[in-house]
C-alpha cells in the first residue's frame, strides 16, 4: 500500500491540474515538458542517487532513442511503436557494452568518462549528416498511434507523458524495495562491504546502468514523436548537465525529489524570461544559491524546514502545557 | 608529408599548451580543495574578453597594461568564487560542489553576455604576423608566445609549490587541512591564494591564445572541458600530469584533424581519453588509488 501511495497522489495531481486550469499553456505545454524531464531525471537518479554512480552523459541515451525512432520511422517507414522498441534495443546494447569498462572508474574519472561518451555521441549526431541530417536535424517524424488512437494535440501528449511518468514511478518504487534495490543501496553505502555480503556489485551496477539508459531511450523516442522535429542541440552536453542538476537539486536518492527538481528547472527559465538580458546570469546565481544553502537538495531542504517549524510550534505548546501542569 | 606533420605538431603544441594551462589551473584548485572547478574555462574567457575591451578604441589602454589589469580582475573573480561560493558549501558532496561551480560558470557567462555582448572578438598578435618558415611549415610569432609563455608559467608554478613558503603552505593544506591549521597556517587565506593562482593561469591562457583563436562570451565552455579532459588524462591531482595531458590532447586533436577528419577531431580526442581510462583507470600519471575499508 505504501508503495502505491506516491503514484496515487501523483496521479491525483496530474488529473486535477487540467481540470483546475483547462486549456492553460503552462499545464499542457510546460508541465508536459516537466513530466518528460521528470522521467529522465528519475532514470538518472536510479544511477546517481541509488547506485551512487555519477553520469554527465545521460542526454546521449535520450538522443540515441530519439534519433533511432526518427530515422527508423522516416527513412525505413517502421511503425512508431516498433521503432521505440528498436531504439531501446539499440540503446540497451550500447549501454551494456560500455557499462563494465566505464563503471570500473570512480569519482571524477567516471564523471569524465561519461561526459566524454556524451560528447562523442553528440559529435556523431552532428557529423553523420547522411543519417542524422547533421546540425539541421531531422523533420517530418510521423505521429504516434497507440492502438488506433493518434496522439496529436498538446493535451494528448500531456495524458501520454503523465501516464508514463506514473508507470515509471511505480516501477522504480517497486525496484528500490526489491532485493536488487537493497543490493543497489548497499552498494552506494560501501561497494566493498556490499561485495563482502555476496552482492555481485559489477553485475548490479551494469544492470542499473542499462535500465537507466533504456528509460532515457524510451523518453527520447516519445520526445521525437512529440516534437516531430529533432536536432542535435536537444541532446548536447548542456542537457546532460541540466539533468544532473535536476537530480541533485531535487535531492539525490529520492524519486519525488527528482520530479521536484525537474519541475523547478523546467519552470525557472519560463519565469526568468522577465529578466530578459539578465536571464542567464540570474539563473546561474539561483542555481549556486540553492546548492550552497540546501546542499542536500530542495526536497530534503524544505522537509527539514517544515519539520523545524513544526517542532518549534509544537515544542512551545508542550512547554506551555508542562508549565501549566506544574502550576 | 614531413612538413605537413611538422605543421600539425606546431598547431598541436600551441593548442596543447593552452589546454595544459587550463588543466594546471584545475589541478591546483582540485589539490587545494577537492573541488572540480567547472568555471575554469570562464577564467580563460574573461581574461581574453576584458583585455580586448580594455585595449579597444582610440582611448584604449596599451595591450600590456590592459592584459595586466585583466589578470588582476580575473584573480579577484577567482577569490570571490572561493570566498562566496565554495567556502560556504564546505563539507558538501562532490556532485553538489560540481553543480555549484557549474552555476558559477553559467553566472559568469551570463555576466559576460550582459557586459560584452554576443560578438566574436579578435586581438592583434603581440609581435607582428611575420611567419618564420621551417621547411614548408610556418611558425607564427604568436605560437612562440603561447608555448614560451606556458613554459615560463609552468616553471613558475613548480617553483612556487616547491621553493616558497606560501606554496608549501598550500600543499600542506591539501594533505591535511586540520594539521595545517594547527601548524599556524591560515587555511582560509591559502585557499584564496590557490583560487587566485588558478584564475591567474586561466586568464593568462586566454590572453595568450586570443590572437590565434578569437574569443566570445561562450568561448570558455569548450576550453574548460578540454582542460578537465587533459587533467584527467594526465591523472587528476598531478600537476606534471596535467601539463603532459594537455600537450598530448592538443597533439592528438591536431593530428587527427589533419590526418583523419576535422569534424571528428574532438570525438577522437575523447575516444582516446576513454581508451586510456579503460586501461589505466587513474590516468597516465595518476596514483593508483586503493579503497579504504
Amino acid at each position: 500500500m505504501n508503495r502505491l501511495r506516491g503514484p496515487i497522489i501523483l496521479a491525483a495531481i496530474l488529473v486535477a491540474l487540467p481540470l483546475l486550469f483547462p486549456d492553460n499553456y503552462f499545464v499542457t505545454v510546460v508541465v508536459t515538458t516537466a513530466v518528460l524531464h521528470a522521467i529522465l531525471a528519475i532514470s538518472l537518479n536510479l544511477l546517481m542517487g541509488y547506485a551512487g554512480q555519477i553520469s554527465l552523459g545521460h542526454a546521449a541515451f535520450f538522443g540515441i532513442g530519439a534519433y533511432s525512432s526518427a530515422i527508423l520511422t522516416t527513412q525505413h517507414r517502421l511503425d512508431p511503436l516498433l521503432a521505440i522498441a528498436a531504439g531501446m534495443l539499440i540503446t540497451g546494447t550500447i549501454a551494456f557494452l560500455i557499462a563494465r569498462p566505464i563503471l570500473r572508474l570512480k569519482g571524477h574519472y567516471l564523471a569524465m568518462a561519461t561526459l566524454g561518451f556524451g560528447i562523442i555521441i553528440s559529435i556523431i549526431l552532428v557529423q553523420a549528416g547522411h543519417f542524422t541530417g547533421g546540425p539541421d536535424g531531422l523533420g517530418d517524424i510521423p505521429k504516434l498511434v497507440i492502438f488506433g488512437w493518434a496522439v496529436e494535440s498538446d493535451f494528448h501528449w500531456y495524458i501520454v507523458m503523465s501516464t508514463i511518468l506514473i508507470l515509471v514511478v511505480w516501477l522504480v518504487n517497486n525496484l528500490i524495495d526489491s532485493r536488487s534495490g537493497r543490493a543497489l543501496r548497499a552498494l552506494h553505502g560501501s561497494e566493498i562491504a556490499a561485495e563482502m555480503m555476496g552482492i555481485n556489485t559489477t553485475a548490479v551496477k551494469s544492470a542499473i546502468f542499462v535500465l537507466s539508459a533504456l528509460i532515457a531511450s524510451f523518453a527520447g523516442s516519445l520526445f521525437a514523436h512529440q516534437q516531430s522535429f529533432i536536432s542535435p542541440d536537444s541532446f548536447s552536453f548542456f542537457f546532460s548537465i541540466e539533468l544532473v542538476t535536476m537530480v541533485v537539486l531535487g535531492g539525490l536518492a529520492s524519486t519525488y525529489g527528482a520530479i521536484f527538481g525537474a519541475l523547478v528547472l523546467t519552470f525557472l527559465p519560463e519565469l526568468l524570461v522577465v529578466f530578459e538580458d539578465y536571464e542567464v546570469m540570474v539563473f546561474g546565481a539561483i542555481l549556486m544559491a540553492m546548492m550552497i544553502f540546501m546542499p542536500q537538495g530542495l526536497f530534503v531542504g524544505f522537509e527539514k524546514l517544515a519539520q523545524r517549524l513544526y517542532r518549534k510550534f509544537f515544542a512551545s505548546q508542550t512547554i506551555d502545557k508542562e508549565q501549566r501542569d506544574v502550576a | 608529408m614531413f612538413d605537413q606533420i611538422l605543421q600539425f605538431l606546431i598547431t598541436g603544441l600551441t593548442t596543447g599548451a593552452i589546454y595544459a594551462l587550463v588543466a594546471l589551473g584545475f589541478t591546483i584548485i582540485y589539490n587545494a580543495s577537492d573541488v572540480v572547478n567547472f568555471a575554469q574555462g570562464e577564467f580563460v574567457m574573461m581574461g581574453a574578453m576584458s583585455t580586448v575591451f580594455l585595449a579597444a578604441g582610440d582611448n584604449g589602454l596599451p595591450t600590456p597594461l590592459a592584459a595586466t589589469l585583466s589578470v588582476v580582475l580575473v584573480i579577484c573573480v577567482g577569490i570571490f568564487l572561493q570566498r562566496f561560493a565554495i567556502a560556504p558549501a564546505r563539507g558538501a558532496s562532490v556532485v553538489t560542489t560540481i553543480i555549484i561551480t557549474i552555476g558559477a560558470s553559467i553566472f559568469l557567462r551570463g555576466l559576460a553576455l550582459v557586459v560584452w555582448g554576443k560578438d566574436i572578438h579578435g586581438m592583434t598578435p603581440f609581435s607582428g604576423e611575420t611567419p618564420i618558415h621551417i621547411g614548408q611549415a610556418t611558425l607564427l610569432p604568436q605560437n612562440i608566445w603561447v608555448m614560451g609563455g606556458t613554459a615560463v608559467m609552468v616553471l613558475a608554478v613548480h617553483y612556487f609549490f616547491h621553493y616558497t613558503m606560501q606554496g608549501k603552505a598550500i600543499l600542506a593544506c591539501s594533505y591535511n587541512r586540520d594539521a595545517a591549521s594547527l601548524m599556524g597556517i591560515n587555511v582560509g587565506l591559502m585557499m584564496m591564494v590557490a583560487y587566485g593562482l588558478s584564475a591567474l593561469l586561466g586568464a593568462m591562457a586566454g590572453i595568450l591564445v586570443a590572437p590565434i583563436s578569437f574569443t566570445s562570451y561562450d568561448a570558455g565552455v569548450m576550453l574548460g572541458l578540454k582542460g578537465f579532459s587533459a587533467a584527467i588524462l594526465g591523472g587528476m591531482g598531478n600537476p606534471m600530469g596535467a601539463v603532459v595531458g594537455g600537450l598530448l590532447l592538443g597533439l592528438i586533436e591536431s593530428l587527427s584533424a589533419g590526418l583523419i577528419s576535422s569534424g571528428y577531431k574532438d570525438a577522437i580526442g575523447f575516444i582516446i581519453l576513454l581508451l586510456v581510462l579503460f586501461i589505466r583507470p587513474s590516468g597516465l600519471m595518476g596514483k593508483r588509488s586503493s579503497d579504504r575499508v
